[in-house]
């Protein structure tokens, strides 16, 4: 087991180098990080100048070891707008995000799961292809048009939801009450983004919670549990849900990255105060050190979760763990 | 005994085909096809069918101009609603948006502007990536380990905020867009492609090229890439369909095809106002083409890897 750690440990930090390099290098190799803050025919000595303070007039190997030092001590840039630390403000904004992923997530699941289950339970059927299609329609649907049929139906139409914004219970960092407040409060706001966002992967929920279930159906130990004669709503309760959950459970690990991705464009929509509006708002206001701050915090985040998962996998299942 | 006449055996045989044509367009996902036929004829004569030009306001008649600013001659006329409302001219059947242009010919212009960005992105990636997966699956070692490796950092990051760091860097445009999509998603590919090498590269057809002392690089392109076609086509087409999000997000952020052009996601992102003052069409007509392309994509992929996946076809 400790082996196996270190060598997941070993792959994720040099994942996180390449990464790190790769950004480096796209952003120096595809364009020009001033071109953002100074548009064409600005002041030759005001670019000058934003070079130089950015360090972009030195040489391409100095530049870049500067760069993975500073991201060794943690700094991962200053907000040029706000003059602040990029990780305070991400930081700042990602208990919104996760809320709303949070909530997003448990909707897929109120989705998929049941419909996923009956799906697999009458293969073939008209409740079958109506899943199927759903599921089609989950992924083809962009999120940002769920999301404005939600505002037209439900904020507009009907006047039934807030439309814009998560409501006035503010978080600060460290202060256990409002966090209580932060997490119960305000779920008119968190209805529709949340939903918007989560219908993204009820489609894929759903399929996923069909295949691993026929897969489990088709299993020898649900044969002898049907031969002793236990009731088939027990069967598929008891005996066949928890194994045909494992996948979806596997999948849960990769849905937050996704999340992420998705969120950006629903957070905008529902001006909801994430991360991904965090970026959205850097990169508008052509505030290049917070974007590519904010990217290197969500890669960061992303490989710690995979390893997390890689750990806990190795953990559960020993097949995973003697692989390698 | 019964006769047979003349020429029987012919009719017979035509019969069979016939039937035989039959059963295959029945196989054929009709209606993806169909609808994915009616958007690139649409994208590629959008200049011809478009009953208005796409940057242009439509030119309002006198009756109109009166009834919206009560004179007789006005540039435009902003905001109408569709045919079947009150107010709605057959001349602009979708309306006009909030700059007085024809919404039917924007959509019919966009539809131009999503093929080529999603088809051309895609074509682009799908070139990098299987030729680096090739590489990486049959040259070994550290040919493998370091492109596996690229590609494993390369899929970490979610590909909207991928997209969204180049965009960063670069003035937005319609081929920037293009460059985006094809850097950002080479390495679906490499890793597919790769995997399937593997297995080829055992093959006793490969085994034999390089006993007969054929070089490497006509091994990977005469033996190796046509016989991963069938995986590239399927991730290809199922690709197109996240590509076309992609752009229509980018777009929608502000970050991808610039203004005046009438991109679907941006398209929406103008009429976000429109929709807070009851105007859903000019949200709801442009959304319905992303759905319907993407849809369309992805039922084609999806029949297209259960005929092309030998896993999945011998079932």
């Amino acid at each position: 087991m400790k082996r196996y750690v270190l060598v997941r440990a070993l792959y994720s930090v040099v994942t996180l180098w390449l990464l790190v390099t790769i950004i480096f290098g796209l952003v120096r190799l595809t364009g020009d990080p001033v071109a953002m803050k100074a548009e064409a025919g600005a002041d030759p000595a005001y670019v000058a100048q934003l070079r130089h303070s950015w360090g972009l007039d030195q040489p391409l190997h100095r530049q870049y070891l500067g760069f993975v030092s500073r991201l060794l001590r943690g700094d991962f840039g200053h907000s040029f707008e706000k003059s602040l630390p990029v990780r305070d403000i991400y930081f700042e904004r990602l208990p919104n995000s996760l809320k709303l992923g949070f909530a997003a997530f448990l909707f897929s699941l109120a989705l998929g799961v049941p419909f996923g289950m009956l799906s697999a339970l009458k293969v073939n059927s008209w409740w079958d292809s109506a899943g199927k299609m759903v599921a089609l329609l989950g992924l083809s649907m962009p999120g940002f048009f769920v999301g404005l049929v939600l505002i037209i139906i439900f904020g507009i139409q009907l006047g039934w939801l807030p439309v814009l914004g998560k409501g006035p219970s503010a978080v600060v960092l460290g202060e256990p009450s409002t966090w209580i407040t932060f997490w119960f409060r305000d779920w008119a706001h968190l209805v529709m983004p949340a939903f918007a966002l989560g219908w993204y992967f009820s489609g894929a929920m759903l399929r996923i919670t069909r295949s691993g279930m026929l897969d489990v159906l088709g299993s020898d130990y649900i044969k002898l549990v049907r031969l002793k004669g236990v009731p088939e709503s027990v069967v598929v309760a008891k005996h066949a849900l928890k194994n045909s959950l494992i996948p979806v459970l596997t999948f849960a690990g990769l849905n937050l990255l996704v999340m992420v991705n998705v969120a950006i464009v629903i957070e905008v929509i529902f001006n909801w105060p994430g991360v991904g509006q965090l970026l959205y708002d850097a990169l508008s206001n052509r505030d290049f050190p917070m974007v590519q701050g904010v990217v290197l915090m969500s890669g960061l985040l992303i490989v710690v979760l995979n390893f997390t998962i890689d750990v806990l996998y190795g953990y559960v299942d020993p097949r995973i763990r003697l692989s390698r | 005994m019964a006769t047979i006449p003349i020429g029987a055996d012919r009719t017979l045989a035509a019969v069979r085909a016939a039937r035989r044509g039959y059963r295959v367009l029945r196989g054929l996902p009709i209606v993806p096809l169909a609808i994915l036929a009616l958007l690139a004829a649409v994208a590629v004569l959008a200049p011809v069918l478009a009953p208005h030009g796409k940057l242009d306001p439509v030119k309002p008649t006198r009756e109109q101009c009166l009834a919206k600013y009560s004179t007789p001659d006005c540039p435009y006329v902003d905001n109408a609603p569709p045919f079947w409302a009150a107010g709605g001219r057959l001349d602009t059947p979708l309306g006009t948006d909030s700059l007085g242009r024809d919404e039917l010919s924007r959509l019919m212009h966009g539809a131009r502007i999503s093929l080529i960005v999603a088809l051309t992105g895609t074509l682009f990636a799908g070139a990098i990536g299987t030729l680096l997966g090739v590489l990486a699956g049959y040259m070994g070692r550290w040919w493998d380990e370091i492109i596996m490796r690229i590609t494993d950092a390369w899929l970490t990051l979610p590909s909207l905020v991928f997209a969204i760091l180049l965009s960063s860097v670069r003035e937005p445009g319609l081929w920037n867009v293009v460059l985006i999509l094809a850097l950002v998603f080479w390495s679906r590919y490499s890793r597919a492609v790769r995997g399937e090498v593997l297995a080829l590269r055992e093959r006793d057809f490969v085994k034999l090229a390089e006993i007969n002392g054929i070089g490497k690089l006509t091994i990977i392109w005469r033996h190796l890439i046509p016989n991963v076609m069938n995986t590239v086509m399927v991730l290809f087409s199922l690709q197109v369909g996240v590509a076309v999000i992609i752009e229509a997000s980018l777009s929608f952020l502000g970050f991808g095809v610039p203004p005046p052009e009438p991109s679907w996601g941006l398209m929406m992102a103008q009429e976000r106002e429109s929709l807070m003052e009851g105007r859903w069409w000019l949200e709801v007509f442009p959304g319905a083409c992303i759905t319907m392309l993407v849809l369309s994509a992805n039922m084609l992929g999806d029949w297209l890897r259960v005929h092309l996946d030998p896993q999945l076809r011998n079932r």
